[in-house]
This record gives structure tokens, C-alpha cells and sequence, in this order.
């Protein structure tokens, strides 16, 4: 029911992502709701901690802390079943302009990217644009081929039960 | 930020192939991949393209094999997709890895996929969120 009222109004809710340019990559995507209902979505801890860490990739929040203001720190500490260690995604928030506009920076790795969120409300469905702009074409290339995102522990742990197999 | 524990006695190149290509496809590719690496043979042609791309013919003189015996082995390793082929007039070549597009392409849609769960996800927050606001307008009249 909620899709069909998305399609009606042509924005559907499809996420797309994108190599905009050489260090550049986009996802969007539009939500059935005001702009200031997503912008708090993305900008308070207990309501970041149900979202941001899908049910369907196994990873769980340890702690999520955000002072969400310019020059604020972030601090997500996770855990997957198969990790031993948590892992924590640190950065800084440069620009806080609700409900429109969000900016951080992602410190855990070297060269991480600076990330721009836009929020634009039309007719009461909120259209987002996700920027991850990296520092060089080499630190994105760098990031595409690290499997920062995503990875699948379990199947590093599988590999390495096998090959110690076959060593 | 999912570095991999301490792993197996490959050349550097090799090892950060198969680790990008188990990091780009799913379950059922890893399993080919095991495939894959489960014969001797094989893992002979990955360290050797490891340090030079080679020939099938090159590859099939340095095991002692007969150009049949490594095509197969090569094809293997292709379709787990931990080698690449080109054939340039009559010869092929086979390297490590897959092309650089393919692999922006995977990675792109990896990328998709984990933002399109964690906005299935939102979804719901935000369905909360109205639920709550709708819920405190009609209790404030």
C-alpha cells in the first residue's frame, strides 16, 4: 500500500547508487515522508541504532553515540557474530542544517570519505541524496577493492578454515 | 574495517584477489571459488599469474600438462571468476583477477544493497515516527 502511494506520486522508491565521478559515488532514493521526520531518523542515536545496521546482514549495534552539531564526534561501535573484535566507525559532523543538509566526515580508515546528505521535501515525500566524495580517484579505487562495506566475515572465516586444509 | 585474520601461504596478489572477489559476490560464487581452489593444480596457475600474466600454452608447459588439461583448468578458474581470459590472435591470455569495470560494477551494487536494506529498515522507523506525530496531534486537540 505504501508503494503503491509512492508510485502515484512517480517517485519510486527504488535505491540507486552511482559512480558519479572519479571519487565520487551517489545513492538515492525517496521516502513517504516530511523531510524533518527523516533528518530525525538520521540524527538521533536510538533511532539511528534501528535502522542503520540491517537485520539481514547479521551485524548489531554495540553502542551509537552522536553529537549531532557542527564539529560534533560520532562514534558506532558494532559487532557481527563471527567478529571476535567490535568495530567502530568514527568521524566528525562539518555541517548540521536541519532538515535539509548533513555533513561528516569518516575517519575510521585513512583517505575515508567526506558524506553529504541532502534532503529535498516535495508534496510531502522526501527525496534523498547521499554524497561520498573520497579525496582522490586513489581512494575510492582504494575503498572499491578493500570491501569496506559489506563484507561477508563468515566467508573470510570459511576461507581461512579451508585453506588451512590445504596447506 | 573487516580486515581478515592472519590466512594461507599465497603470494600477496593472489590472496587479495580472491579476498576481493569473496568480498563482491555472494555465497554461491564462494562456493565455486572453493571449487576452484581445491586442486593443487590450479592454485599452482593463480600464484604463477600472481607474479606474470601467462599464456594457456606457457601455463600448460610450466605444469606438464596437455593444452587440453590446463584449458579446463583455466575455465575453471574463469568461472569462479578468479581469472580473466583474452585471446589475441591465437593466443590467449589468462590474468588474475576480474576486468576493473566488473568489478566497480559488483562493488556499486553491493553498495546498493546494503543502503537498500538499511532503507527498508528506515522505512519502518519513519512509518513509527508518523504514527507517533499523528498520534500526539489528535491527543493535544
Amino acid at each position: 500500500m505504501e508503494n503503491r502511494a509512492s508510485e502515484v506520486s512517480g517517485m519510486p522508491r527504488e535505491t540507486v547508487t552511482d559512480r558519479r565521478s572519479e571519487r565520487e559515488v551517489v545513492v538515492t532514493r525517496t521516502f513517504d515522508a516530511p523531510a524533518r521526520l527523516v533528518f530525525e531518523a538520521w540524527t538521533t542515536p536510538e533511532l539511528l541504532m534501528k535502522w542503520w545496521t540491517p537485520k539481514s546482514f547479521g551485524i548489531t549495534f554495540i553502542s551509537c553515540e552522536a553529537d549531532v552539531r557542527p564539529g560534533g564526534t560520532y562514534r558506532f561501535v558494532m559487532g557481527h557474530p563471527d567478529f571476535d573484535q567490535p568495530m567502530a566507525f568514527v568521524g566528525r559532523y562539518l555541517e548540521v542544517d536541519p532538515p535539509r543538509r548533513l555533513v561528516w566526515t569518516n575517519e575510521e580508515s585513512e583517505d575515508g570519505s567526506v558524506t553529504t546528505l541532502t534532503l529535498e521535501e516535495r508534496d510531502g515525500m522526501t527525496h534523498l541524496v547521499l554524497r561520498d566524495l573520497y579525496s582522490s580517484k586513489a581512494a575510492l579505487d582504494e575503498a572499491m577493492t578493500s570491501g569496506a562495506i559489506g563484507a561477508y566475515p563468515e566467508q573470510f572465516n570459511a576461507l581461512d578454515g579451508l585453506l588451512e586444509t590445504l596447506r | 574495517m573487516f580486515r581478515p585474520g592472519p590466512m594461507f601461504a599465497l603470494d600477496e596478489p593472489v590472496k587479495k584477489t580472491i579476498l576481493n572477489h569473496m568480498v563482491q559476490y555472494n555465497a554461491q560464487h564462494v562456493d565455486t571459488s572453493f571449487a576452484a581452489l581445491s586442486d593443487a593444480t590450479r592454485r599452482g596457475v593463480l600464484e604463477q599469474l600472481g607474479r606474470a600474466d601467462a599464456s594457456i600454452t606457457e601455463l600448460a608447459a610450466r605444469f606438464d600438462m596437455t593444452l587440453t588439461g590446463m584449458k579446463k583448468h583455466v575455465s575453471v578458474l574463469e568461472g569462479a571468476g578468479l581469472v580473466t581470459t583474452e585471446k589475441i590472435g591465437r593466443v590467449r591470455t589468462c590474468r588474475l583477477g576480474g576486468r576493473g569495470l566488473e568489478e566497480e560494477a559488483a562493488w556499486l551494487e553491493r553498495h546498493r544493497r546494503l543502503w537498500a536494506a538499511r532503507f527498508n529498515d528506515l522505512d519502518a522507523v519513519i512509518e513509527e515516527l508518523k504514527r507517533k506525530e499523528k498520534a500526539d496531534g489528535k491527543s493535544r486537540k
